[in-house]
């Protein structure tokens, strides 16, 4: 192995870490509400995106008052600003869409829930236009050198951010008063209740702090890409889920797992299946071998790497 | 129950009003009572663009361009026999997906439309041209490059601007010519329109004697590219092109310029666009790429952008004139015809010479507008700068702007 092509593989390890970083910001908002509540939330991916437009409108507002502010603090500040806008929006949609069907058969709420998605698309369409909008570099994506790999402090801000997310959420979930309730209202609803604890705040709570994580992840992605756009969270969401099945959904570690596990094979599989296969594959086939993955993990695995329950929730 | 009576008498009145809005090109009163005014010819024409997803705002920009010349044209009031043309531009959204593309084509049939403009994809307008082509409705596309398009022999599909043929063609040369390129990487977004551009480009090139060291694959909703980007490092390609759209390419470039990836950047019309240059940011400068038509100052309309911009409050992206030219075109037909009648108009399109904002129009037997231009631009200062024009409709007009363009580019600077 050459020096050169070192270099390329250890860009594309990178690429694949961010990338995957990226999925599993996403995907453990994905994950924290399954866990708590058996609901795939497939609106979380437009939380996600709400969270980029409205940091982005924030940081506009807050340089048009104060234009000497450094980037990072901008950054800062909006999204700060642009986590209670999410949490309000994750409460609301868990309290109109969600909770009135919490006892009804479990198609519904996944019907609703592609309905919430819809419906915020077209609201942010409305609000922020069909234009994409670059997203200022408040943070340097400026590249530096890693042995001869290049990356940029914003990708190494996500993969840091991914990581603290994972651990502080493990902590909640595992260390706090909170966390016990969590966990009793996952294992079940009606007992829960019975021992005293408030199961519509528990969910509540869920929802909020999944959508501060989705603001949070929001940002990230859009000053990783430069780009923020009503539709960015889609495409993000599903692969974000995907991401969260592979690990195990309702477990906080498999996202984070599942979603580094999905970038790396996504990108050492367009990168590198070209070669291996003498030209028959290229990187079209990207895709077919992330999913070819999912499928002979959930065969062998059926609830994902690192989940544990199986059969008795879906 | 003569409170009902009347009741039932206003709803069958408004049924019959309600009637008469829908009915195609509603056969004039026998007795027009109203003799002050004209009487109306009511017709119906569809546009269709992707107006959600991630190229809604090339869609809305052809939209606005069909839109402003529906509304000129109302004003303007054309007379078909005696009648005064009343135009409803139906505006439908194919999502950019080749399944919606043909739900919506339907749709617009079974509306009755008179003429279609659109739909803005390749990949939608081919599969949509065989359902307009059996109800014999024209159909223009004023941004569907891929050649298919017009060689499936449908008499009612046409299109306004070159196509990915003639397009390819002068992207692949200028990269042997103009860059010198010895070596070029592909990638193309897997849509009819990508690919098809792409396979022209590699044609060209291989034509040329370049070689092609990568052949790389993404999707139209994709925003990293990093992974295939690195393997055309490792390749070291002088040139790379893309083939899809300004949403892709934007990131695609600045993602070239963080990994250190220093062949020079091309693209086709689909990645020609002020948005572009929006999302690369600084990594937009010395970027390639052409427009199948020509640079809009030197189209022969040249308060185009401005009356865009004033009824719009917003820029032309890029293929608004043409969907403008598109709708021109049909009325033009049906006024040669003295028909709104598909079926009798269409019989006119061919024979078409019409001098619309972008150029005179006319087609070959295929349906392709004839002396197509394409126009090479290149990206410097944030703005996109044109290299050459290559083709293009009657000389004497083309020549006459081009000691003009210098001078407009200096002022700009």
């Amino acid at each position: 192995m050459s020096a050169v092509d070192f270099e390329i593989l250890l860009q594309q390890i990178l690429n694949g870490l961010v990338l995957g970083s990226v999925y599993a910001l996403v995907a453990l908002g994905y994950t924290m509400v399954y866990g708590v509540l058996g609901l795939i939330n497939f609106a979380h991916g437009e939380v996600v995106m709400i969270g980029a437009l409205s940091t982005l409108s924030a940081a506009r507002l807050l340089q048009s008052v104060l234009p000497g502010l450094p980037g990072p603090i901008v950054l800062l500040l909006s999204t700060l600003a642009a986590i209670p806008v999410c949490m309000a929006l994750g409460y609301t949609i868990e309290r109109v869409a969600y909770r009135p069907l919490r006892f009804a058969p479990r198609l519904a709420p996944l019907i609703t829930a592609i309905g919430v998605s819809i419906l915020l698309q077209n609201i942010a369409m409305v609000v922020w236009g069909r234009s994409y909008h670059s997203f200022p570099a408040y943070v340097s994506t400026e590249p530096f050198q890693v042995f001869g790999a290049t990356m940029t402090p914003v990708q190494v801000v996500i993969i840091v951010v991914a990581m603290a997310i994972m651990a502080g959420l493990m902590f909640l979930v595992h260390r706090t008063k909170l966390g016990r309730a969590m966990r009793a209202t996952a294992e079940n609803q009606s007992v829960a209740g019975l021992m005293g604890v408030n199961i519509n705040a528990i969910i509540s709570i869920t929802f909020v702090i999944g959508s501060a994580l989705a603001a949070v992840a929001g940002v990230m992605v859009a000053a990783n890409y430069s780009i923020a756009h009503y539709y960015m969270g889609f495409v993000l969401g599903l692969k974000a889920f995907t991401a969260a099945v592979l690990g195990g959904i309702g477990n906080l570690g498999g996202a984070v797992a599942g979603g580094l596990l999905l970038g790396l094979i996504e990108s050492l599989g367009a990168g590198y299946i070209g070669d291996l296969t003498g030209g028959f594959m290229g990187s079209n086939y990207q895709d077919v071998f992330a999913f070819f993955v999912l499928i002979m993990v959930l065969v062998f695995r059926p609830s994902g790497l690192m989940g544990e329950r199986v059969a008795e929730r879906a | 129950m003569n409170r009902s009576h009347v009741v039932s008498c206003t709803l069958a009145a408004l049924a019959a009003f309600g009637l008469s809005g829908c009915g195609k090109e509603a056969p004039p009163p026998p007795a027009p009572q109203k003799a002050a005014p004209p009487p109306e010819l009511a017709i119906k024409i569809g546009h269709v663009a992707p107006l959600t997803g991630n190229i809604a705002h090339l869609g809305k920009d052809n939209e606005n361009g069909a839109r402003l010349a529906v509304e000129e044209l109302n004003a303007k009031g054309v007379m078909i026999e005696g009648k005064k043309l009343k135009i409803e531009l139906i505006g439908e959204d194919d999502q950019a997906d080749p399944k919606t593309g043909t739900v919506v084509a339907q749709k617009l049939v079974d509306a009755k439309v008179n003429g279609v403009v659109g739909h803005l994809n390749s990949g939608t307008t081919i599969p949509a041209s065989k359902i307009y082509a059996d109800a014999g409705i024209p159909q223009i596309s004023p941004s569907a490059t891929n050649p298919t398009y017009t060689q499936q022999g449908f008499k009612t599909a046409m299109r306004v601007m070159a196509n990915d043929i003639q397009q390819g063609k002068v992207v692949g040369e200028f990269a042997v010519h103009k860059l010198g390129a010895k070596t070029v990487a592909i990638i193309d977004d897997r849509t009819a329109y990508g690919q098809g551009l792409a396979d022209e480009v590699e044609k060209a090139a291989k034509a040329g004697g370049v070689k092609i060291v990568a052949r790389e694959f993404t999707k139209n909703d994709a925003t990293d590219f990093r992974a295939i980007l690195t393997k055309i490092k490792g390749r070291r390609p002088d040139a790379v092109f893309y083939g899809g759209m300004d949403a892709q390419a934007g990131p695609m470039a600045k993602q070239m310029k963080q990994l250190g990836l220093k062949a020079k950047f091309m693209s086709g019309d689909g990645a020609c666009t002020p948005e572009f240059i929006k999302l690369a940011g600084d990594a937009a400068e010395g970027f390639y790429c052409t427009q199948a038509g020509l640079p809009l100052e030197r189209m022969t309309d040249k308060t185009f952008s401005e009356r865009y911009k004033k009824r719009f409050n917003s820029e032309v992206q890029i293929y608004s004139p043409y969907s403008y030219d598109a709708v021109a075109v049909i009325v033009d037909a049906m006024k040669r015809a003295k028909s709104a009648d598909p079926a009798v108009y269409i019989t006119e399109l061919p024979k078409t010479s019409y001098l619309g904002v972008t150029g005179r129009i006319e087609f070959d037997d295929k349906g392709d507008v004839k002396n197509g231009a394409i126009t090479m631009y290149e990206t410097r200062e944030g703005k996109l700068n044109v290299l050459e024009v290559v083709g293009g409709a009657a000389p004497a007009a083309a020549e006459a702007p081009k000691a003009e363009a210098p001078k407009a580019d200096a002022a700009k600077k």
